[in-house]
This record gives structure tokens, sequence and C-alpha cells, in this order.
């Protein structure tokens, strides 16, 4: 594995907000069609760490790199188009839009028609959105929201508002998809389902997936390798069995459950 | 066979409109409608043209434009000094006059929605007063006593200018495009990182609602004989702003009616100006109480009429079929 370039790299890559070092000398290295798992007390800089990798903030040193390409200082919109996608911890959906039409706005990146083709509602235009609405509900059917493709998004339960995020964020067809806690205020069940759909995605689209989670037991069973951040540093790295045992990792969850 | 069922909706809206269109024109030619009613009439649909217009900004986009009257005032002049300073058909000076507020937009535009944050609020409302008073001292267009214009709007000008403004912004609207821009509304963020280019939207909407504003504002000028700063101050901005507001912030059909509504109000209160204002502030009051969202919430006239929900598979509106 050591031989392969990785697909997206972040050397030693850190933010500081005004006085404070949020994230500092974190290097870390997905590889093709890996299930990699990053997990970290709160406050740890997990989502610090995804919002410099999809350009939301622009570090203050080390670099990122997608294939071979540097990124830092790209907009978030073409990190997107390049291939990383993403959810958030809070759920960020568009309310007032349907379920399809949130799946159709990921999707949007990849549609052809242009404004004056929509404006003057040439041929294309009609062509394209019927493209687009056959994807959007091919992607809801994975995800069993084909149901209620026409509710708005906020009236949706918990659980599928969860789901939605993840299913809009891979009709952006990325190469790389992040997920921050996709499990967080989930219960057993919904939990399992959740950890065996993300096992199906990445089979079927061929994705390499970096997961934030809060709760330990639950990346230890589904991920290869894990990245465990503590106060805006890596204190450890390797399979589940490694990390597990590494007395680093265990200060940092003490008092937490580790299992 | 499933276009036409699609588009149905939309053949049946431009008949109806077609035919509004002949039975007021007959009733102009026929000398049935007198001046008063003509007069309330146009300034009805240039009302429309704005409140339609500023809702692809403000209702759509989610961008809070509050100087709208600004590039009402851009078109006029630009109009005005087409037709009559440079003896330029009426055509050119509608045309002139959407493409100098469409390029006032992007001046105000660019700059100010590459930023996150309100910062197009304050541009606009700046840029309103800019306008104004920058008339107010050019005596190429008479300065404060304005320019006078000759009569040449007309109903046909004006339904075609209406129906065309209504068209274009429904259909971005309705498009991939127009999701685009409502996902900015809803969140910026996600709508980034989903791969939208937020800043080409929100400056693509706002320069189309520009436009539109700007033709309405030739209309205007070529109607009422005489143009003055005073005619495009802040008040006509707000009076603008309630409109969209009035409709329920996202509904075109909403910010049309409410249009037509508050353009009968303040016609019948033309010489009671302070009365004016005080039914307006309760009816604002009124409709905060009671309707929050706004006369339409964000529901268009059409998704009342069945056809429309059979063609767009139904709305689905609170329905509790969201099982699991
Ligand atoms: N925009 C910001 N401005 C200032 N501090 C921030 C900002 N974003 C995150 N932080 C800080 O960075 C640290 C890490 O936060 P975060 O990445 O959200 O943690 P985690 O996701 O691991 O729980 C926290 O102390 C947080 O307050
Ligand atoms: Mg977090």
């Amino acid at each position: 594995m050591a031989a392969k370039t990785p697909l997206l790299k972040a050397e030693e890559v850190g933010i500081q907000f005004g006085g404070l070092k949020a994230l500092s000398g974190v290097t870390m290295e997905l590889y093709q069609g890996e299930l990699v798992g990053l997990i970290g007390p709160n406050g740890a800089g997990k989502t610090t760490l995804f919002n410099l990798l999809t350009g939301v903030y622009v570090p203050t040193e080390g670099r990122i790199v997608l294939d071979g390409e540097t990124l830092n200082g790209l907009p978030p919109y073409k990190i997107t188009r390049k291939g990383i996608s993403r959810t958030f911890q809070n759920i960020r959906l568009f309310g007032e839009l349907s379920v399809l039409d949130n799946v159709k706005v990921a999707y949007h990146a990849h549609a052809r028609h242009s404004m004056a083709s929509s404006i003057l509602r040439l041929p294309s235009h009609f062509r394209g959105e019927q493209e687009m609405e056959e994807k959007a509900i091919e992607f809801l059917k994975i995800f069993q929201l084909d149901e209620v493709m026409h509710e708005k998004a906020k009236n949706l339960p918990y659980g599928q508002q969860r789901r939605l995020e993840i299913a809009r964020a891979l009709a952006a067809q990325p190469k790389v998809l992040l997920l921050d806690e996709p499990a967080a205020g989930m219960n057993p069940q919904e939990t399992k389902e959740l950890m065996n759909l993300i096992a199906f995605i990445r089979e079927r689209f061929a994705l390499t997936i970096l997961l934030i989670e809060h709760d330990m037991s639950l990346v230890m069973g589904i991920c290869e390798r894990i990245y465990v951040l503590d106060h805006g540093q890596l204190i450890a790295e390797g399979t589940p069995e490694q990390v597990r045992s590494n007395p680093k990792v265990i200060e940092a969850y003490l008092g937490e459950e580790v299992s | 066979m499933a276009t036409w069922k699609r588009t149905r909706g939309f053949w049946v809206s431009v008949i109806l409109a077609f035919a509004f269109f002949a039975v007021v024109q007959w009733l102009i030619a026929s000398g049935t409608l007198n001046v008063f009613y003509v007069n309330t009439l146009f300034f009805m649909a240039i009302n429309v043209m704005l409140a339609v217009s500023l809702h692809l900004i403000i209702g759509i986009t989610g961008q809070f434009s509050i100087g709208h009257a600004g590039f009402f005032a851009v078109g006029a002049y630009a109009s005005a000094v087409m037709t009559m300073k440079l003896q330029m058909p009426f055509a050119v000076g509608v045309l002139t006059a959407g493409v100098a507020a469409m390029l006032a937009g992007l001046i105000i535009g660019v700059p100010s929605l590459r930023l996150k944050g309100d910062y197009l609020a304050i541009a606009t409302l700046g840029f309103g007063e800019i306008v104004r008073i920058a008339l107010l001292n050019i005596d190429y267009v008479g300065g404060a006593s304005g320019m006078t214009v000759t009569h040449m709007t007309t109903w046909p000008w004006v339904f075609a200018c209406l129906f065309v403004t209504i068209l274009v912004i429904s259909n971005f609207t309705n498009s991939t495009h127009g999701r685009a821009c409502i996902s900015i509304r809803e969140d910026e963020i996600a709508a980034d990182a989903m791969g939208i280019n937020t800043t080409y939207y929100k400056v693509a909407a706002f320069a189309i609602g520009s436009f539109f504003a700007g033709i309405a504002g030739a209309l205007y000028a070529h109607h009422f004989y005489i143009i003055q700063p005073s005619n495009f101050g802040f008040l006509k901005s707000f009076d603008i702003l309630i409109f969209v507001v009035l409709g329920g912030l996202g509904s075109l059909s909403g910010a049309a009616v409410a249009a037509i509504l508050l353009t009968i109000v303040s016609t019948f209160l033309q010489n009671y100006p302070e009365t004016r204002m005080i039914i307006y502030s309760i009816v604002l009051i009124l409709v905060m109480l009671y309707r929050p969202t706004g006369l339409m919430g964000t529901k268009e006239l059409s998704s009342l009429f069945k056809w429309r929900k059979a063609a767009e598979g139904g709305m689905n509106h609170g329905s509790k079929n969201t099982v699991a």
C-alpha cells in the first residue's frame, strides 16, 4: 500500500483562528477505496479538518493534495467539483426544497443545459432536467427516500434527514466522501442500518470514505484504518486494534468508554 | 406526450394572458376604459414588473436588496435620454434601459455579492440614494425639475414587457439554475459544498432582476410625461420591498398579487399620502399577525389548480405518508 500514491493527502496542515491553534501538523493519507475513521474527543478539531479539506477554511500551514493536485485556496464549490463531497455535523439541508430537489442541486454541476436554454425552454433544457430527475431518483432509491421525494426536506424525521444528506453528497459524484458524525442522534438500530448503508455505497460507487465519529466503538467495526485527533494534533493512527491499545488514545478518551 | 402534460399549465396560462390582452386592448380602443383606469392598469403592470424582479433577488436567491428604485431610475433616465436627447426609437430606449440597469446591477453586485453576509443591503441602499442625488445634480437630465418625456408607452408594450418579465423569471426559477439560487437562500454554505458557484448565481439573479427593473423604468418614463429624481427615492424602494414581503417571500404570484392590491390601495389614496402610510402600516401589521409568511407563503397561484398538481406529480403538502 505504501508504494501507491494516496488519492487524498493532507501534508502537515494546520489552521489558526486568532490566537487559537485549532489544528497543527496533521498529516493524513487516504488511498483509493479505503474506509478510514477519524476519531477524537469533542473539540479535538475533526470538523475543522473537514473544513480545511473542503475549502471552507484555507489552511494557514501545510498542503492538501487530491490526485496530485494542490487544493489550497480553491473555493469549496471547485473542490467539490474536483471530487470531494461532504455531509455536515449539524445537518444542513435545503429545508424548503423537496427531497428530490435537494439531490438535484448536488447534481447541478453535472448538468449541461445552460441558463439561456432554460429561460428559452429549448429542447436541451427539457432533456437536461429529465436526466437530472432520473439520476436524483436513482440516488433516492438507494437510500429508500424515493417515497418521500416530494416532501420538504425540513419535514422529514431526523434519521431520514441524515440519510438525505448522504444521498445529496453522493449526487455530487465525489471520489472522496467525507461524513461528519453521520450517526449522531440515531438510535442503535438506525446506526447499524446506516453503517451497512455506508459499506454498501462504498462498494457500489467505488468510493473512498473518511468518517468522523465521536463514538469509538462504532468506527472500530467498519474502518480499516483510524486516525485519532486530540487538541488539534494527531496522536495515533493505525488499525482499530493498534489504536484501541494505544496508551495516548486511552488517555485522551479517559473517562469515556473504550471498547 | 409527457412534455405536453408538463407544459399544459403553461400553455393555458399563455392563452389566458393573451385573451386578457385582447380584451383590454379592445376596451382601450373602444374608449370604454377612461384615462384614469388605463393609468392605474399601466401602473399596476409596472409595479408587478418591479415586484417580480425584486422577488427573484430576495424571495428566490435570498439576497437582501433594498435599493430597487435605483435600478428603476437608471432605466427610466437611460431610456428617456435615448428617446428624447438622441431621438432613438422607443424600442431602443426600452432595451437600453434594461442593459443600463443591468450594468449598474453588475457594478453594485459583483463586489458586494462575493462576500457572505448582508453587504448587498448596505450597497444597494447607498446606490439608490447615490442615483437620486446624482440625477438631482446632472443638468443634462434636468436636475430637480426632471425631464419631460413624450408619451410612447402603449398597452401592447406594457403587456409584452410584463409577459416577458414573468416568463423569463419563472422559467429561470423553475430550472436547475433557479434551484441553485434557492439553495443559496436556504443554506449558502451547503450550496457551496454541493458544487454551486454561489457568487455566479447571486450575481446572475441580481443582474436579471436589475434588468427588468430597468425595463419597468422605461415604461414608466414614457407614460407619465415627466420623470423627476423624487419619483425614485427610498420610499419607492420601500414600496417594492413591501410587495415582495407581503406576497410571501419566495412566491412570484404572491409578489404580483400584492403589487396589484397595493397599487389599487395607493391609487385611491393618492391625495391622502398620510392615510396611505397608515393603511399600509395596518395592512402590514395584520399580515404579520395573521399570515406571517405573507399572502401566499412560498406557494404559487398555479398550485391551487389541479392540472398543475398532476403535472408536477403532486405537491403532497403536509401529507403524512412519511413512513419509516
Ligand atoms: N471558525 C472558528 N473560529 C474559531 N475557533 C474555531 C472555529 N472553528 C473551530 N474552532 C475551534 O476549533 C476547535 C475544534 O473544533 P471542531 O473541529 O469543531 O471539533 P470537533 O469536530 O472535533 O468536535 C474548537 O476549540 C473550536 O472552538
Ligand atoms: Mg465536529
